[in-house]
């Protein structure tokens, strides 16, 4: 296809706007980010030359200026909070206690549904199986990688081979593994994992057909692109064991074994916690992958891809808000359970 | 934490890039259209002045080269009325329209190809009913059974647009020639020559219906078109409006004989494996294996016309073209299932309405069917101005007085089971799930 340049021009004319828009608001948060704090910096300087000066006590820390800034950071985080979060929350709750097109009130009905339909039941069956699966292969995986090429030649070679998913967005990487999967019934065969089994002497498999073992390898594309974020953060955390904790041990004569179940498991364990939730909450809302790879058809669909079946594409508003209402009432007992960790940690 | 170490240096930039915005803006200024009515050629848009300088809003599923041919169809309307008319599409349409109309963004016309949808907004109080000009050019140049599938109790919302005839199967004329098989004109015939055609080392049948987010539509039409050869239109109604079950013995019947050809493995799937490999393979390459010998067949709508590649002559002795497909039972003469989509509007400004009426109008159908691809069931289309051979073939279909003619069945349900468990039941069918507990799944979800 031939390119005219002068035929693109309201295009790029479109680029060049959003790059000066990008550059406007994002240099005149940094900005505004720089000069405010110097300004309330100057100010306090100024109070406490003045205060020095006259003899008199100096100000106290939290002065009502020091209020005043805080409510400045404070102000657009609540208000962007009670728009984009908490008003749709409580809108979303209303709506799942109605009928499909939000008129009639019908109690419980969406939720009744969403336990009492077998499609819905396997829905809910998958994101346990994807929960349980994903953040323990992932961290497992990123575990065992950090610490086998912890001080290794090469390790940031290695560790950077892992990571690289990571820079691929979800769909990417689930058109990536879709070209893996795919099946063709005649001639060569254009997926790796087919050609594979066909070398082997095997015959070509519709992988993305069977279930359950579609959503085992949908999995893997999840834990493809998140084992590198484990391994990062842990790798992390290995690094700031003290040293001399890790010698004392060694002129113990603690086997590696024990090095790592006694010295290093319990020293990373808030790390490795931070890992396992924040891995849950993003498998909890796993959508990308599923409707990329298979559209959830298969037996694959998930909370969220039904979720938004069910709200935007079906019309049927209770029952997409039902399932909503539900993915958000799963990711509360871990979240609380961060907190409380979080606050262990800050008082321990 | 200081960004910038000076801040006087943070000014110039900011200063900088703000003159720098400012003078962009600048040159960008609207210059107006010029307004060249009262010439003769815009003697035919005489009645649509009065709105000159006015926005009108489309949106619509019609993306990138098709949309372009939109554009340029209602040119010579925009430069003689003054209208601006600000066309989008969006692949998302279905799920994006609902979640505009209720965010209060909701555009002025929306070309909606579901019944259904249409339905479920005039439900809701969204759609604007047609003013009265549109209605009287709606009457005057479309069927009325068009007009009834744009009509939600008793009001008319929606005037047919464009349309498409899916009663065909496509073949290669040149392969069927080299062969010396005929093209079949009963469904007896179909079954013997795709015998004949297996017989011979070919596969006769290919078909896809993957087609991301809607997957499964290609073979809810193959039910439907069985629907309606074995029951007759009647039946067909019946089940569309959901008078009669999804698990009726009847259509029951007609999925397991549409199963005939579809579960076959000895007739599937041309080019691309075995029935299974149906749910896997997308509905545009499905049948570009006519042209390469693989399959013989693929039933599929006039528009997969425009998937075959650069160079495939699409004529009746060529490298593809389509027959109609056969009646099965000739006493309930010969139906014709098809699709098309509606232009709605949800705001009802007059020079909104100025817009619908020109759709509506022999000026625009004939405008737009000179650019191609393109055939509407509008009776003021004048056929010369079509020129693909097969376009020709289903404007005769769609003008035949005395055909059956049926809009698509998953169009006309509601969308939870239209577009959704009957597209994801037709997956499974295919994937082999045995037909009773198939339909009874979608039954269970009708509510």
């Amino acid at each position: 296809m031939e390119f005219d340049f002068a035929e693109e021009q309201p295009k790029f004319l479109m680029l060049m706007y959003g790059l000066i828009a990008f550059v406007v608001v994002v240099g005149g948060l940094l900005l505004l980010l720089d000069v405010v704090p110097a300004w309330f910096a100057r100010r306090r300087e100024a109070q406490l030359v003045t205060a020095s000066a006259s003899g008199a006590p100096l100000p106290r820390r939290r002065s009502k200026g020091e209020g005043l800034f805080a409510l400045f950071f404070l102000l657009p985080t609540l208000l962007l909070l009670t728009v984009g979060l908490v008003v749709p929350a409580i809108r979303t709750t209303l709506l799942s206690f109605m009928d499909a097109g939000s008129t009639n009130w019908v109690g419980l009905r969406n939720y009744g549904w969403m336990f009492s339909d077998d499609s819905i039941v396997r829905v809910l069956i998958n994101t346990l199986v994807w929960v349980v699966l994903v953040p323990l292969i992932a961290t497992g995986f990123g575990l065992i990688y950090a610490v086998l090429v912890d001080k290794a030649r090469f390790e940031s070679v290695a560790k950077s081979l892992i990571f690289l998913p990571m820079a691929i967005s979800f769909v990417g990487a689930s058109i990536i593994w879709k070209f893996v999967y795919a099946y063709r019934g005649e001639g060569d065969q254009i997926g790796l994992l087919n050609q594979i089994v066909v070398s082997l002497g095997g015959e070509p498999k519709q992988w993305l057909l069977e279930s359950p073992l579609n959503t085992l390898l949908l999995i893997v594309i999840m834990v493809w692109i998140q084992a590198g974020f484990a391994m990062v953060v842990l790798s992390a955390a290995i690094k700031a064991i003290p040293g001399d904790i890790v010698e004392a041990a060694r002129l113990d004569g603690v086997s590696p074994w024990q090095m790592f179940w006694q010295i290093t498991m319990p020293s990373i364990r808030p790390a490795l916690i931070v890992v396992v939730v924040t891995l849950t909450i993003a498998t909890l809302k796993v959508f990308d992958i599923v409707r990329t790879a298979t559209n959830g058809n298969y037996d694959t669909s998930v909370i969220a891809s039904e979720m938004y079946n069910q709200a935007f594409r079906y019309g049927q508003n209770g029952q997409g808000s039902a399932l909503a209402v539900f993915l958000f009432i799963l990711v509360i007992p871990v979240v609380i359970y961060q907190i409380r960790n979080l606050r262990q940690q800050r008082e321990g | 934490m200081a960004v910038f170490t000076r801040p006087r240096q943070a000014f110039v930039i900011a200063g900088v890039l703000g003159l720098a915005l400012s003078a962009t803006a600048c040159g960008t200024g609207d210059d107006k259209k010029s307004n060249n009515a009262g010439s003769a050629e815009c003697a035919a848009y005489d009645k649509y002045e009065g709105h000159d300088g006015k926005k009108v809003s489309i949106y619509a599923s019609i993306r990138d080269a098709e949309a372009d041919l939109l554009r340029t169809s209602w040119k010579a309307f925009e430069d003689c009325t003054g209208i601006e008319i600000d066309y989008e599409g969006n692949a998302e349409f279905e799920a994006q329209l609902p979640v505009r109309v209720d965010g209060g963004n909701a555009p002025d016309l929306a070309f909606v190809p579901q019944p259904g949808l249409v339905k479920r907004f005039a439900d809701a109080g969204k759609l604007k009913s047609l003013g009265a000009d549109t209605k009287t050019m709606a009457e005057q140049n479309l069927p009325a059974d068009w007009l009834k599938y744009g009509t939600v109790n008793g009001t008319l919302y929606g005037v047919p647009l464009g349309a498409n005839v899916k009663s065909f199967v496509w073949y290669s004329p040149k392969l069927f020639k080299e062969k010396g098989w005929t093209v079949p004109t009963s469904w007896d015939d179909l079954i013997k020559l795709s015998d004949t055609i297996a017989a011979s080392g070919i596969k006769p049948w290919c078909a896809g219906i993957e087609s991301g987010d809607a997957t499964g539509w290609p073979a809810t039409d193959w039910i439907e078109d069985v629907i309606l050869r074995t029951q007759g239109p009647e039946v067909y109604d019946q089940w569309t409006t959901h008078a009669i079950p999804f698990n009726d013995p009847r259509i029951v019947d007609a999925v397991n004989r549409a199963g005939t050809i579809l579960k076959n493995e000895k007739y599937m799937n041309g080019g691309f494996g075995g029935v299974k490999s149906i749910g896997t393979t997308a509905f545009g390459e499905a049948g570009l294996p006519v042209t390469t010998g693989k399959c013989a067949m693929h039933r599929q709508a006039s528009f997969y016309a425009n998937q075959f590649p650069e160079g495939t002559k699409v004529a009746e002795d060529g490298d593809a073209f389509a027959f109609y497909f056969p009646a099965i039972d000739t006493a309930k003469g010969k139906p014709v299932l098809g699709a098309g989509e509606f232009v709605v509007g949800y705001t009802d400004r007059p020079e909104v309405q100025a817009v619908q009426t020109y759709l509506a109008s022999s000026e625009y159908v004939n405008s737009r069917a000179k650019l191609g691809n393109w055939v509407t069931a509008n009776n003021k289309l004048d056929i010369a101005n079509v020129a693909s051979p097969i376009d020709k073939l289903s404007v005769q279909i769609l003008q035949d007085k005395s055909g059956v003619f049926r809009f698509d069945g998953s169009d006309l349900m509601p969308a939870a089971v239209g577009a959704g468990t009957f597209w994801k039941g037709m997956v499974e069918w295919i994937n082999g799930k045995d037909t009773a507990s198939v339909l009874q799944g979608i039954e269970s979800s009708w509510k």
